[in-house]
C-alpha cells in the first residue's frame, strides 16, 4: 500500500517537474549489482519509505507554490491536510519537513526540502495549506528560515527585538542576558 | 447629519479574564463588531523544542508535562511513542493498558475543563464548581498512581513509571459510574437551556472546507463533520481493541463542539470500563527502558501523532544515534487551531468573541511551547 | 418638628440599609455558595456573619486610586450620582401601616421617575474613566436601562388604572379591600416586572454591562477601594428598592395574617424577591445582546401595552 503510495508520487512528481528528479534505490537483490553499487551510491536517494510512510526529498529551487498544489489538488493524491511543518537545522544545510496526510485516502507524505544553510529560504505554502501559516512563522522565529510568498511573516513567539534563532545548532545562549548565571 | 466615527483598538489580554492564559487578542472594533483580529503569542514560551536537544530522552517527559497541562498524560504519551518508534521497541501489555486508562481519564478531566470554563465565559456561574468536583475525581485516580495531580510525568520510554497500587483499577471502575451520572445530570441541565443555546447556536460556524485549510484537528473538526480521529484513524498504543463511536456533528458551530465533547466523555468513559476489564498483570516497563541513560535511537526520524484532548497533537523526532535527541518538534494542537480566530471573528462582536474563543479550547502552555 | 422628624427617619433608614445591603451580600453569597455546592462565606464570625463587614473594612482601606487619564470630576461624581436616586425613592415606599416618609400622592410616578436616574451614574462613571471596556460596558448598560425603563413603567400602568390613584399607600389599601394581591389581578404585568427589573439592575441573566469574561468588569473597571464600594452599595440599594416597590405593587405590601407585623411580611417578602434574583444568577448564563434587545421591544412592549388596553377594558366593564 505505502510501496504503490510512493511510486504513484514519484512519478507525479517527477511529471510535474519533468525531469527525474526522485529517484528510489533500486533493492539490492543480489551480489551482480555489486558493481554497479558503487555507482549508485553517489546519487543520493530522494524517495523512500520511512517507518513504512513515503518520504521525498527535494532541493528548495524545485519545491514551488505549484508543486503544492499539485498534491493537493491531484485527485489520486488528494493531501488536504498539512499535519506539521518542521524546520531542521544540520549543519550543513537546513530542512524544512511538511507531513502531508489525505483524509480520504488516509495515506501520508513526508516532504523534506533541503535550502543552503547561508540563505535558508523556502517558498511558502500557506495559499495553498493555511495551516502553514503559523507553523512557519514559528520556523522563521526560531531557525531563521525565509518563507518567500507568506503574508505576514514576523515573529510569533519570541519578542519583535530578539536577537538571533535559538533553534539554530550554532546559537549561543547568553545566560548573563537572561538572568541565569 | 452624519455622525462622525472611528474605529478603536481594544487590546484584550494579555491579562483579561477569559483569555484563560497570557493570550493577546488585538482587536478593531467599530462600536462592538470586529473589523479585524490580531492574536499576540509568545508570554509563555519556554524554548521546550530547544531544551529537549540538550537532555537525555527520558529527561524531557517532565517538560511535555507543561504544554498542555490539562493534558498531560497524552502529551507524555505522544513523546514517548515517538521516541519507542525510532527504537522500535514493543512495549509490554499492561503499560499499554494503563496508558490508555490515565489517557482517557486525563481526557475526561481536560474535557470537564473546558465545560466548566467555557461555561463561565458566557456567563453562568454553577456548572463551573460541578465541573471542577467531578475533574477532581479523575485527578485524584491519576494522582494516586503518577504521584502528581497536573505534571503526572508517569509514562516512560518503553512503559509506565508505576504500577497500579492496590485496588486502583476497581476504584476507576467505580468513579466511572460517578461519573456517568454526573455528566448526564450536567447534560440535562446545561444542553437544553433556551439562553444557552441562543448564544451558541449558529454562532462561530466553520465548515469542512475551513477545517482541512486550516489544518484543525481534534473536537473542532468532528463538530463540522469530519469524520477525524487519530484512534481510530491510525490506532495507536491498543486502541484498536477497544469498542468506542467518533461522535460528530454536522453544523460546525459552537453548540456542535459543546456537543461533541460532551458525547466524548461517554466514550471516554466506555473505553476506560473496558480497558479495566481486559487488563492482563505483567510488566510495566521494558528491561532496556529502565536503563536510561542508555536509551540511543539509531539515526533516523519519524512523525508520531496521537488524539489529545484538544486534537491532533504530534512529535517529529529526529536522532543522530546519540542519548540526546538531534531535534524534537512539537506539533501543538492548541497553536494550530489558534489561527483559525484571525478568520472566524471578522464581523462578530465582543460577545460572540468570547463564545467563539472560549469554544477553541486552547491552552497557553501549549500554544506557546 | 417635621424636619427633624424627616432627617432623622432618613438617617435611620440610611443605618437600616447598610445593614441590609451588608447582609444581602452574605445572602445572595451563601445563597450562590450552597447552589453550587460549597458553603459560601465562614470564616469571620458564626455562619460568615461578618464576612461582608470585613469587605468593606478591606475596601475602605484600601488605596484611593483615580486613573490619570480620568475625568477627574465626573469620576469621583459617578458613584454618588448612582447612589443618591437609588436611596432617594424610600420616600415613598411605606414600609407598614403606620410607618412611612412621604405619603406622596405621586408616589409610583416620583419612583419611577428618581429611579431612571442611576443610568447617570453608569453612563458618567464609564465614560469618565477613559477605558475602554468602561466605555463599552457604560454604552451597553445605558442603551439596556433605557430600553428596559418602558416595559417596567408600562406594567406598573395597569395597576395604576385599577386602583386609579398613583399613592403607593392607596395601592396597598386598593388591595386590601379587594382582598387579592395584584400578583394574582395582573399575573401578566408582574412577569412583565420582574423581567425588566433584573435588566434595569443589571443582574443575571442580563448582566451584560458587567460581564466579567468580556469586559472585564464593565462601567466600573477601573473603580476600587472606597468608590467601588459606593458603586456596590448603590447597586444593592436599588436592588432593595426595586424589591420594595414590587413588594408594594404585587404583593399588597405590609399585608399578611395578624401574627407577624406588617414590617416583617414586607420585608419577609422582599428577600422572597431577593432570592429569586440570586436564584437565578447561579442557574443562567449571560443573554445574548440582540436577543436582549428584541425581546425588549418585540414583547415585552407589546405585551404591556395588550396588558394596559386589557386592564383598562376590563376596569370599564366592570365598572370599578
Amino acid at each position: 500500500m505505502s510501496q504503490e503510495t510512493l511510486d504513484l508520487i514519484i512519478s507525479k512528481v517527477n511529471n510535474a517537474l519533468d525531469e527525474e528528479v526522485l529517484v528510489v534505490k533500486p533493492p539490492e537483490t543480489d551480489e551482480e549489482a555489486e558493481g554497479e553499487k558503487e555507482e549508485k551510491e553517489e546519487i543520493e536517494e530522494t524517495a523512500k519509505l520511512n517507518f513504512g510512510k513515503p518520504m521525498i526529498i527535494l532541493d528548495s529551487e524545485k519545491w514551488s507554490m505549484d508543486l503544492a498544489k499539485m498534491l493537493r489538488d491531484d485527485p489520486q493524491l488528494h493531501f488536504d491536510f498539512l499535519q506539521c511543518v518542521t524546520g531542521v537545522d544540520y549543519d550543513e544545510h537546513m530542512e524544512v519537513v511538511y507531513n502531508l496526510y489525505s483524509t480520504e485516502k488516509k495515506h501520508y507524505l513526508y516532504v523534506k526540502v533541503k535550502t543552503p544553510r547561508e540563505t535558508p529560504s523556502v517558498v511558502s505554502v500557506t495559499p495553498v495549506w493555511r495551516a502553514a501559516d503559523y507553523m512557519e512563522r514559528e520556523i522563521f522565529d526560531l531557525l531563521g528560515i525565509e518563507f518567500p510568498g507568506h503574508w505576514n511573516l514576523k515573529r510569533i513567539l519570541l519578542q519583535d527585538e530578539w536577537e538571533g534563532h535559538p533553534l539554530r545548532k550554532d546559537y549561543i545562549t547568553d545566560k548573563k542576558a537572561l538572568g541565569l548565571d | 447629519m452624519a455622525i462622525k466615527t472611528e474605529t478603536m483598538t481594544l487590546n484584550m489580554g494579555p491579562q483579561h479574564p477569559s483569555t484563560h492564559g497570557v493570550f493577546r487578542l488585538v482587536v478593531d472594533v467599530d462600536g462592538e463588531t470586529i473589523k479585524r483580529v490580531e492574536p499576540v503569542m509568545g508570554y509563555l514560551h519556554r524554548g521546550s523544542e530547544k531544551l529537549a536537544e540538550r537532555f537525555v530522552y527520558t529527561q524531557f517527559i517532565p517538560y511535555t508535562d507543561r504544554l498542555d497541562y490539562m493534558n498531560a498524560m497524552t502529551n507524555n504519551y505522544v513523546y514517548c511513542a515517538a521516541v519507542e518508534k525510532l527504537l522500535e521497541w514493543e512495549i509490554p501489555e499492561r503499560a499499554e493498558y494503563l496508558r490508555v486508562i490515565t489517557m482517557e481519564l486525563n481526557r475526561i478531566a481536560s474535557h470537564l475543563v473546558w465545560w466548566g470554563t467555557y461555561l463561565l465565559d458566557i456567563g453562568a456561574l454553577s456548572p463551573f464548581l460541578y465541573a471542577f468536583r467531578d475533574r477532581d475525581h479523575c485527578l485524584d485516580l491519576l494522582n494516586e498512581i503518577s504521584g502528581a495531580r497536573m505534571t503526572f510525568n508517569y509514562m516512560r520510554i518503553g512503559g509506565v513509571k508505576w504500577d497500579s497500587p492496590d485496588g486502583w483499577i476497581d476504584r476507576v471502575k467505580e468513579k466511572v459510574k460517578v461519573l456517568r451520572e454526573n455528566i448526564n445530570e450536567y447534560d440535562t441541565l446545561v444542553t437544553g437551556n433556551e439562553i444557552f443555546q441562543s448564544r451558541t447556536i449558529g454562532v462561530g460556524k466553520l465548515t469542512k472546507e475551513q477545517i482541512l485549510d486550516w489544518g484543525i484537528s481534534g473536537p473542532l473538526a468532528r463538530a463540522s463533520g469530519l469524520k477525524m480521529d487519530i484512534r481510530k484513524d491510525e490506532p495507536y498504543s491498543i486502541y484498536d481493541r477497544f469498542d468506542f463511536d467518533i461522535p460528530t456533528q454536522e453544523e460546525g458551530d459552537v453548540y456542535a463542539r459543546y456537543k461533541v465533547r460532551i458525547a466524548e466523555l461517554y466514550e471516554s468513559l466506555k473505553i476506560i470500563e473496558q480497558a479495566c476489564e481486559q487488563i492482563p498483570e505483567g510488566d510495566i516497563i521494558t528491561k532496556k527502558g529502565k536503563r536510561i541513560m542508555m536509551i540511543k535511537p539509531p539515526a533516523g526520524e519519524a512523525y508520531t501523532r496521537a488524539e489529545a484532548s484538544k486534537g491532533e497533537i504530534g512529535v517529529y523526532a529526529i536522532s543522530n544515534g546519540k542519548n540526546k535527541p538531534y531535534r524534537i518538534k512539537l506539533r501543538r494542537p492548541s497553536f494550530v487551531n489558534v489561527a483559525i480566530l484571525q478568520e472566524l471573528l471578522i464581523g462578530k462582536n465582543i460577545q460572540d468573541l468570547v463564545a467563539i474563543f472560549g469554544s477553541l479550547d486552547i491552552v497557553l502552555g501549549e500554544v506557546d511551547a | 418638628m417635621d424636619l427633624l422628624f424627616m432627617a432623622i427617619y432618613a438617617v435611620a433608614v440610611l443605618g437600616g440599609l447598610l445593614g441590609a445591603v451588608t447582609y444581602a451580600i452574605l445572602f445572595e453569597r451563601k445563597v450562590i455558595g450552597y447552589m453550587q455546592i460549597r458553603t459560601g462565606p465562614n470564616r469571620y464570625g458564626p455562619w460568615g456573619m461578618f464576612q461582608t463587614i470585613a469587605d468593606v473594612m478591606k475596601l475602605l482601606m484600601k488605596e484611593d486610586i483615580i486613573p490619570a487619564q480620568a475625568d477627574r470630576k465626573i469620576f469621583v461624581l459617578a458613584p454618588v450620582v448612582a447612589f443618591a436616586p437609588a436611596f432617594m425613592v424610600f420616600a415613598v415606599i411605606s414600609w407598614s401601616e403606620n410607618l412611612y416618609a412621604a405619603d406622596l400622592n405621586i408616589g409610583v410616578l416620583y419612583f419611577l421617575g428618581v429611579s431612571s436616574m442611576t443610568m447617570l451614574g453608569v453612563l458618567m462613571g464609564g465614560w469618565s474613566s477613559n477605558n475602554k471596556y468602561s466605555l463599552l460596558g457604560a454604552i451597553r448598560g445605558v442603551s439596556q436601562m433605557i430600553s428596559y425603563e418602558l416595559p417596567l413603567v408600562l406594567s406598573v400602568l395597569g395597576i395604576v388604572i385599577l386602583v386609579g390613584s398613583l399613592n403607593l399607600r392607596d395601592i396597598v389599601f386598593f388591595q386590601q379591600d379587594v382582598g387579592l394581591w395584584f400578583i394574582i389581578l395582573q399575573f401578566p404585568a408582574f412577569i412583565i416586572y420582574m423581567i425588566s427589573a433584573i435588566a434595569e439592575l443589571n443582574r443575571s441573566p442580563f448582566d451584560l454591562p458587567e460581564a466579567e469574561s468580556e469586559l472585564v468588569s464593565g462601567y466600573h473597571t477601573e473603580y476600587s477601594g472606597f468608590r467601588y464600594a459606593f458603586y456596590m452599595l448603590a447597586e444593592y440599594t436599588y436592588a432593595i428598592a426595586i424589591a420594595a416597590f414590587a413588594t408594594t405593587l404585587f404583593f399588597g405590601g405590609w399585608l399578611g395574617p395578624a401574627f407577624l407585623p406588617g414590617i416583617v411580611w414586607f420585608l419577609l417578602k422582599m428577600c422572597l424577591f431577593m432570592f429569586v434574583w440570586f436564584w437565578l444568577r447561579a442557574t443562567l448564563p449571560r443573554a445574548r445582546v440582540e436577543n436582549l434587545m428584541q425581546f425588549c421591544w418585540k414583547v415585552l412592549i407589546p405585551l404591556a401595552l395588550l396588558n394596559i388596553v386589557v386592564t383598562a377594558i376590563i376596569k370599564v366593564w366592570m365598572g370599578w
